[in-house]
């Protein structure tokens, strides 16, 4: 107990982290009142709890928290960030900490990691998403080969699924912006 | 009116009849669509769960490309609608960030304008005066529960949705279309969104949930202003029942589809048949189940109309005094207005005697329908027969 409650404290008086400051947010604010994970439509399948990842960061233990698988299922409903009564936008923090993850590459839930890469690929070759390609993709990245093969034939026969991607004309522009937006985070 | 388009990636896909239907929706409205020149796609969830600037700057260079024609955006996918607010949102408050962001995209951008989701547009662009002077065929008879989901409703400081607990936009739509509208819970829960996709395990227990409580609220369908929540609900409704052994079948509309529909559109023009879950034929029974409604209602408003009116009510008072004084006068006269057995017409009459207040009762009724006193005498004799064995009983 004794322990808890001085790292509170030495929390208290750190710095505000690099997580802290691209999440726009400050966590010294929480007092654990836990009305966000009461109201977490996905803390029935998180490891932490959101009001536990806060505690983890307080008590700056940051590798936990980045290893947490939460941050992965948090879907970014941002019922979280709407009800705090202090503030705190734990949503854009679980984003921080995604973030933060990827560059460490601490990756709890590689299916989620994967589904978001087969969607910017798309993006960034084609300029425009496609949900064909990122479903094939993802499915052959996470050897699901045959996962929601029963509703590909329907999405077809409705004309709801195009056999090749939208392409946009500017895409040596989209390209350019992936580039530079990743350069210009490492600066 | 004329607004900048902005589809989204889904539109031209997997929410091809939420196209359609936005387009007529627009065009029965009298707003013009212009579609942004060349769009490329939001970035999603994706995008900001990977690197915050790309996330920005994504939606930016639409955005930059709207700014020049000098008109507001219609995004009527709610996730790429999310996006835009917060890349105008980012780009108004912190000048920093706009600097990266336009150097990124090559292109100006002040975020001089602003973008609409499609309950916006609706509710304040067009009015839903406007909107209930075009409806040609209402949905009466529809019971449906709105569902809002997250992105067109949170964070507040972007969209400034009316309520983020109990919104009630979509609400004042469909009933001004017509339908009903349930109270239920789930309207604002998520529905999983890329969950069902990537983690399934989670994603189908999230959209059980929330078809499952909007069906326990009463409702007969739901609607929807998102591709991904349309996605879920529809598409995947019937992962979800396998899972938990459950049958829904509870159709999903587009907001717009209704739109079209009640401006007199057929379901198949606008898409309707292109559903996962059968949604042609509940529009079908909505004639039967208005007529219904129609029917029940002469009854209520006669009653509730008639003492409105200072005249009615004061002959219904008349009449009633008469009855109390016919009561008074010859008791047996009316006990035998109202039963035909003779030992039960005597009971009566004791009873209208000893109890003032069930001689009113009789008489109030008498004055509005002679079956309904016929029967609460029936009732007072019954009563007081059990009432005299029973103290028969105890001696």
């Amino acid at each position: 107990m004794g322990k808890v409650l001085t790292s509170a404290i030495k929390a208290k008086e750190r710095p505000i982290s690099r997580i802290e400051a691209e999440a726009g947010t400050d966590i010294k604010q929480c007092y654990q009142c836990g009305k966000c994970s009461a109201g977490c439509p996905v803390a029935f399948a998180m490891d932490y709890t959101p009001r536990q990842i806060i505690r983890l960061l307080q008590m700056g233990m940051t590798d936990e928290a980045l290893n947490a698988e939460s941050i992965w299922i948090c879907a970014t409903c941002e019922t979280c960030s709407a009800r705090c009564p202090r503030g705190v936008d734990i949503a854009s923090l679980m984003d921080a900490l995604r973030r933060e993850a990827l560059r460490q590459g601490k990756i709890t839930d590689k299916k989620i990691a994967v589904f978001n890469r087969a969607f910017l690929n798309g993006v960034k070759n084609f300029g425009r998403s496609y949900e064909a390609g990122v479903l094939l993709q993802h499915n052959l990245l996470t050897r699901q080969f045959f996962k929601d093969a029963e509703l590909g034939l329907p999405m077809m026969r409705k004309g709801k699924v195009s056999l090749f991607p939208e392409k946009i004309k500017a895409r040596n522009e989209i390209k350019k912006i992936f580039e530079r937006a990743e350069r210009m985070r490492g600066e | 009116m004329k607004l900048a388009y902005y589809p989204g990636c889904s539109l031209d896909s997997s929410a091809v009849e939420y196209n359609i239907s936005t387009k007529r929706t627009a065009e029965l409205l009298g707003t013009e669509l212009i579609e942004i020149d060349d769009w490329n796609c939001c970035g999603a969830t994706s995008a900001h769960n990977t690197d915050k600037l790309l996330s920005l700057a994504l939606p930016a260079r639409n955005l930059a490309i709207a700014e020049k024609t000098g008109l507001d955006i219609l995004a009527p996918c709610a996730a790429c609608y999310n996006r835009f607010r917060a890349a105008e949102h980012t780009v108004r408050a912190d000048s920093a960030v706009r600097e990266k962001i336009q150097e990124i995209i090559e292109m100006e951008y002040s975020a001089a304008n602003s973008t609409f989701s499609i309950l916006e547009f609706l509710v304040d662009k067009v009015g839903l005066d406007k909107i209930k002077e075009k409806i040609t065929r209402p949905l009466k008879g529809m019971k449906a529960a709105c569902y809002y989901g997250c992105l067109l409703v949170r964070p507040v400081e972007h969209t400034g949705f009316d309520d983020p607990e109990d919104p009630q936009t979509m609400d004042k739509i469909a009933q001004t279309l017509g339908a009903e509208t349930v109270d239920w819970a789930y309207k604002t829960e998520c529905c999983g969104a890329a969950l069902a996709t990537s983690r399934p395990d989670i994603g189908n227990r999230m959209i059980y949930e929330v078809i499952q409580n909007a069906r326990e609220a009463g409702a007969e369908c739901i609607i929807t202003a998102c591709p991904l929540c349309m996605m879920n609900l529809d598409m995947r409704q019937a992962g979800a029942e396998r899972e938990f052994s459950v049958k829904f079948n509870l159709p999903v509309y587009y907001i717009t589809e209704l739109v079209a529909l009640a401006c007199g559109d057929s379901p198949e023009a606008i898409g309707v048949n292109k559903h996962f879950v059968e949604a042609v034929s509940y529009l079908k029974t909505l004639p039967a189940k208005a007529a219904e409604m129609e029917a029940e209602k002469p009854q209520k408003a006669t009653k509730s109309t008639a003492p409105a009116s200072e005249e009615d009510k004061e002959a219904l008072q008349k009449k009633i005094n008469a009855f109390i004084k016919g009561f008074e006068n010859n008791p047996e006269k009316m006990a035998s207005m109202l039963l035909d057995d003779e030992e039960k017409t005597k009971i009566l009459v004791e009873i209208v005697n000893a109890d003032k207040k069930k001689t009113n009762k009789l008489a109030e009724l008498m004055a509005a329908d002679k079956d309904k006193a016929a029967k609460a005498a029936e009732a007072y004799v019954a009563g007081e027969i059990k009432k005299r064995a029973k103290t028969a009983g105890n001696s």
